[in-house]
């Protein structure tokens, strides 16, 4: 320590060659590599978990802006006005949040749906068989091309609205069937992206395969398909983003989620036009606050995976 | 054109009960192709219109002003993460309630009507994402073609209009296609604001003569047919543009 300073003249500044961390020596020596800030992103590394980035002041400035908006709607009681428009918001928001919980709900038995169809269309794609590939072709392209809305309204209105076995009749709600005209695009979809990752895994991993005189189903399942699960997940995930953005257009057919559930708030409170734009855009908010995290865990996931290859 | 269709059609409900009844009854004959060019209208403004604001945006993502910069960032990441169809709400329930409105002799009309704002709000809907496919391909232009046409004289405007951008056009061309052929699908959201495109007048039409199967396949085939020659038309294109040696 002292030597390196001894050992410069005097009058020369080395301040800029002295390492500032704590590696324990101030001599001109190459420091082994260390990332600067483990974040990533909108994220924050700890401990091998994720966790979203926000300092204490953040979370302060978060309870802040909700303290207020309580205390408003506490002193607000005059009927008219922005100050009473977001009061009333204040008072529905936990009816909005129950509507949006049926939104996440019907995403997520959706996706669920969607997933497993969609795994077995795109295994069908990729299939040997002519007819087998050729059938599932034009069911994923017919449900792939065609607007979510007019496959959504052709689920809702050709559907029964109860089965009867005979011996018990299960009634369908409304939701269900939403569920199942939201599934349909999503199994079309997951399709592509299974078959895109299968076909985008180099060919010699199927030579090798076979040199090693594994089966055609050997390979798909022990070699091909645990390489491509890393492929498909961020677009699945992608996927279910597009998904959770579409679950509002159920409200048009009377089912009670996040949009139907504020309309229904407005009307009780009067249709009054100030409290148009409040309700709007704290339903925008809601459903940004949660996709945009999900999406950005897509990307992050998606620039890791990509390093690895 | 009702002449010719009509009587096969005619026959075919006698004969077979599959209500076609746009194609031999004059009025939901004029209903089913006004709403056709509605429809056709309502997808070529969206395009142009989502096309320019991606033209724009990625040019304005280049920029040297910060506030530009992240303006845009904001812009992409809050359209491209809220649902679609409670953007177009907001456009013309919240936005349009309080644009100016006409007199029109009698009764006042807003400037504009819900066409305008189903073309604003899905034109900004696709438009962010377009300005992401843009921004992709301008990085995929080699910065020594950006340097040379610096070297040339070239302003930063210049360079844009005449070396990059048509570079990074071709490059973003495929993922511009999913892109437009995902809107094309979205503009059926025009229907949650009333604008009289082909979703909403099948909609009239089976609420008024209970055909809802086949005014379904009906609207299956439009549909698809109308993303099969975007997607022959992008095709085409995309051959006729492309540089010999070059991506």
């Amino acid at each position: 320590m002292l030597g390196f300073k001894t050992l410069t003249a005097p009058g020369v500044r080395s301040d800029h060659a002295r390492p500032q961390d704590n590696t324990g020596t101030d001599m001109p020596v190459l420091l082994p590599f260390r990332a600067k800030h483990n974040k990533d992103g909108f994220f924050v590394h700890h401990g091998g978990r994720l966790f979203v980035d926000m300092k204490l002041r953040h979370g302060l400035m978060i309870f802040a802006v909700f303290a207020l908006w309580g205390g408003a709607a506490e002193a607000a009681a005059k009927v008219g006005g922005l100050a009473w428009a977001m009061a009333s918001l204040w008072e529905w928001t936990p009816f909005i949040l129950k509507g949006f919980s049926l939104n996440i709900l019907i995403s997520v038995l959706a996706m669920l749906i969607g997933t497993i169809a969609g795994a077995a269309l795109g295994l069908m794609q990729v299939s040997l068989l002519a007819p087998v590939r050729g059938s599932s072709w034009i069911v994923t392209q017919f449900f792939r091309n065609s607007p979510w809305l007019v496959l959504l309204f052709c689920v809702m209105l050709l559907f029964p609205f109860e089965i009867d076995l005979g011996f018990v009749v299960i009634p369908i709600p409304d939701w269900m069937k939403a569920v199942i005209g939201f599934s349909l695009p999503i199994m079309a979809n997951i399709s592509e992206v299974v078959r895109g990752a299968v076909i985008s895994l180099p060919s010699g991993q199927w030579e090798s395969a076979e040199s090693l005189a594994f089966s055609r189903r050997q390979t798909m399942w022990m070699i091909i398909l645990p390489q491509c699960i890393k492929r498909m997940v961020p677009p699945w995930i992608n996927w279910y983003c597009i998904l959770t953005m579409a679950t509002p257009l159920c409200s048009i057919m009377g089912v009670e989620e996040s949009v139907g559930h504020t309309v229904q708030a407005m009307n009780a409170l009067g249709d009054r036009p100030e409290l148009l734009a409040p309700f709007y855009f704290f339903l925008l908010f809601i459903h940004f606050i949660f996709t945009y995290p999900i999406a950005r865990f897509s990307i992050s996931l998606e620039k890791k995976f990509a390093v690895k290859i | 054109m009702l002449d010719i269709i009509g009587p096969f059609f005619k026959n075919l409900y006698d004969t077979t009960g599959w209500n076609f009844i746009m194609f031999y009854e004059q009025y939901e004959y004029d209903r089913f192709v006004d709403a056709m060019w509605v429809s056709v209208k309502l997808i070529v403004a969206c395009l142009i219109f989502s096309l320019i604001v991606g033209f724009i945006g990625a040019w304005g993502q280049g920029a040297k002003s910060k506030i530009l910069r992240l303006s845009i960032a904001g812009y992409i990441q809050f359209f491209r993460n809220t649902p679609p169809f409670i953007q177009l709400l907001v456009f013309y329930f919240v936005i349009g309630t309080l644009t100016p409105q006409v007199d029109m002799g009698g009764y006042n009309e807003a400037i504009i009507g819900s066409f305008g704002w189903a073309v604003i709000g899905m034109g900004f809907f696709a438009g962010a994402f377009n300005t992401e496919i843009f921004r992709s391909g301008i990085e995929a232009v080699p910065t020594s073609t950006v340097e040379a046409a610096e070297a040339l004289g070239y302003s930063r405007m210049k360079s844009y209009i005449y070396i990059i951008f048509p570079l990074a056009f071709r490059v973003c061309l495929p993922a511009l296609n999913n892109n437009l052929v995902n809107l094309l699908k979205t503009t059926t959201l025009a229907y949650g604001i009333a604008v009289p495109e082909m979703m909403y007048t099948a909609n009239q039409i089976w609420s008024d003569n209970v055909n809802v199967p086949e005014m379904m396949i009906v609207l299956f085939i439009y549909y698809i047919g109308l993303v099969g020659i975007l997607v022959w038309g992008m095709h085409r294109w995309e051959q006729k543009m492309r540089v010999p040696g070059y991506g």
